[in-house]
């Protein structure tokens, strides 16, 4: 009861608080704007970051394989290095490898009915397991293994196969290429192509490569503690094996610090920090001195300084979290919008970038209070009297 | 008048060090007794509102004592002062300091809601407050739609919501015309000072002086003598 009692009590000062800083229209609507512009940009360009991560990483995810063998040199799906079969012999024959399959991945051009021609990228199977295999929304997997069968991919890139039907046609490198079904997968890739699946060997076949073919061996371990020992054993023979979530990271590493992306999203996040704090800061601090003697007299009246302290922190507090949730909320009208324009729009807000805005907006308002809250602590109430 | 209300001992009070030392208030002794309406009159830069800021626990005196109610306000921590200024001492200040985003109720109920009221019994005790200074109309009005005669009036309900001992007026009529201040004055004169209060006004208003028991001189940081009211004629 006394708790209840304490925190109505606190209630009332708060109250008070909330009034002085809503009442202020202009003001208020200055400090809201400031923070949400400040929220909007950094949640943007986290978001537009992660959407591009995404996808990078989005064939790992879709074929969903626990560890994935790869030269040591790749750094990204998209730029494999071929290996020689015989590291799938070797792969297969470590103590803690339950199975081991190959798996092809690289682009091609395909000629579609209207004559035109459109890239795409070819992920081939293992004809044994058809391990990796995605979703089918429409077809029979079985009819993979029929003549010049394709699965078509139903993304946001689908559409750029001019619709195709079960039964479709297309040309690939002077071979015919059939529509068998359709799939789903968890997400689309990052370079605006639509993806076909098929078996490795007819990938092999109808994709003119290099000696080797093998893009990446896909393994599934006995167990989670036979990992690190596979690990060990492929990196003896030259290459390395990764966990999913280690290739995804990789992966998205190179993309940070190794293409500029990550530096100019950081250096965008930055300066949308920077905008909000200016604005905000700036905002708040006007709003202070203008409520200086009024404040003031709240001390002269006999409100504590712990109570002032209080007020300041609980405006500073409800500004950002308003803010805060009106940037979020437009940013996340803005990319469903974008999305409804252009299926291929690489944004995903997820709960890192909200986190990131959060803390942000937190050191924001805390900045901007921390200097309110030194001339409201500093004021005399004599100057009150003094007029 | 019995009981003292404020023991004013010996107060000095300085400004700037070295050079610039300037002295406002030099060695003041003075009682204000319960019941009391008490004037402290004189020219601008004599030392009224400092020494009114030190009596009322606002600024801390460089040497002598303030007793109110047999406790030495000076020998009080911080926050044990600023409770006496909430319990005990009511302010009306110059330019009223209203909060011009509240509306007068809400202004009135600030000194209780300070001392942990609840938010609607506070309101409701300031309307009670507004209706004895005759604005109960007004309670929802912010404070930049009454006249000034008005907002002087807000700020007095807002000294007495507490239901303080002392009050405390700095310049009561200056911002006010003759009749609006000399009103202002007759009604804290009939309905705000009571036997169990004292009211000590900083004031260079002649206009007012009829209504004071008691007029205390000031001149150069000290008091230049002390006399008792004109009778005031109803």
């Amino acid at each position: 009861m006394k708790v209840v009692r304490s925190v109505k009590a606190w209630l009332g000062i708060l109250r008070i608080a909330y009034k002085l800083l809503t009442n202020d229209r202009p003001k208020f609507a200055a400090l809201i704007v400031g923070i949400a512009f400040a929220v909007f940009l950094m949640v943007q360009m986290t978001s537009i970051f992660a959407g591009i991560l995404g996808r990078a990483s989005s064939t790992v995810t879709n074929i969903g394989a626990r560890v994935w063998v790869m030269d040591p040199a790749v750094k990204t799906v998209a730029n494999n290095i071929p290996m020689p079969d015989y590291v799938l012999d070797a792969v297969r024959s470590i103590d803690g490898v339950k199975f081991a399959v190959p798996l092809y991945s690289g682009g091609a051009l395909v000629r579609l009915q209207s004559g035109s021609y459109q890239a795409v990228t070819v992920v081939g199977l293992d004809e044994g397991s058809l391990y990796g295999r995605p979703e089918l929304v429409e077809g029979k997997i079985e009819d993979l293994y029929a003549e010049n069968a394709f699965i078509a991919v139903r993304d946001a890139e689908f559409s750029k196969l001019e619709k195709p039907q079960i039964g479709s046609e297309f040309e690939l490198n002077d071979h015919r290429g059939v529509i068998i079904g359709f799939a789903k997968v968890t997400s689309a890739g990052l370079f605006g192509t639509p993806t076909l699946y098929t078996t490795y060997k007819r990938a092999i076949q109808y994709i003119p490569s290099s000696r080797y073919t093998i893009s990446f061996i896909l393994v599934e371990p006995k167990s989670n503690a036979d990992i690190q020992y596979i690990q060990e054993q492929i990196r003896r023979i030259g290459y390395i094996a990764m966990t999913r979530e280690g290739f995804v990271s990789k992966i998205a590493r190179y993309y940070m610090f190794q293409t500029g992306l990550g530096t100019n999203i950081l250096i965008m996040t930055v300066v949308s920090f920077i905008v909000g704090l200016s604005i905000s800061g700036q905002t708040f601090y006007t709003f202070i001195l203008e409520n200086r003697e009024k404040f003031g007299a709240l001390k002269a009246i006999g409100a504590k300084g712990r109570e002032l302290l209080a007020m300041i922190l609980f405006q500073a507090a409800f500004t950002a979290m308003m803010g805060y949730g009106l940037g979020v909320g437009l940013c996340s009208l803005l990319i469903a919008l974008a999305k409804l324009r252009l299926p291929n729009y690489a944004a995903s807000i997820t709960y890192i970038n909200l986190g990131i805005a959060f803390i942000m907006v937190v050191i924001i308002a805390g900045i901007s209070s921390c200097i309110g809250i030194r001339k409201v602590v500093n004021i005399e109430p004599f100057e009150t009297f003094r007029g | 008048m019995t009981a003292t209300a404020v023991k004013a001992m010996g107060l000095v009070k300085w400004f700037g060090e070295g050079d610039v030392k300037t002295y406002a208030v030099r060695d003041v002794s003075f009682e204000a007794y319960f019941g009391e309406m008490l004037y402290i009159v004189g020219p601008s830069g004599s030392g009224k509102t400092t020494l009114l800021s030190m009596i009322s626990g606002i600024l801390r005196p460089d040497d002598g004592s303030v007793l109110v109610d047999n406790k030495m306000i000076w020998s009080l921590s911080n926050d044990q002062i600023a409770d006496f200024r909430l319990k005990s001492v009511g302010f009306v200040f110059q330019d009223y300091h209203l909060f011009p985003r509240l509306t007068t109720a809400e202004n009135v109920a600030i000194p209780l809601i300070l001392r942990r009221e609840n938010w609607d019994n506070a309101i409701k005790t300031a309307k009670e407050y507004l209706e004895i200074v005759g604005l109960k109309e007004r309670a929802e009005l912010t404070p930049r739609k009454l006249s000034g005669g008005e907002q002087q009036r807000v700020a007095i309900a807002r000294a007495i919501a507490g239901r303080p001992d002392i009050l405390i007026f700095d310049e009561p009529t200056a911002s006010l015309d003759g009749d609006t201040g000399r009103k202002i004055v007759d009604f804290i004169k009939k309905d705000v000072l009571n036997d169990r209060r004292c009211i000590i006004i900083v004031t260079h208003d002649g206009r007012i002086y009829e209504y004071a028991d008691r007029i205390m001189q000031m001149e150069d940081g000290r008091i230049s003598g002390t006399e008792q009211g004109a009778p005031h004629e109803e």
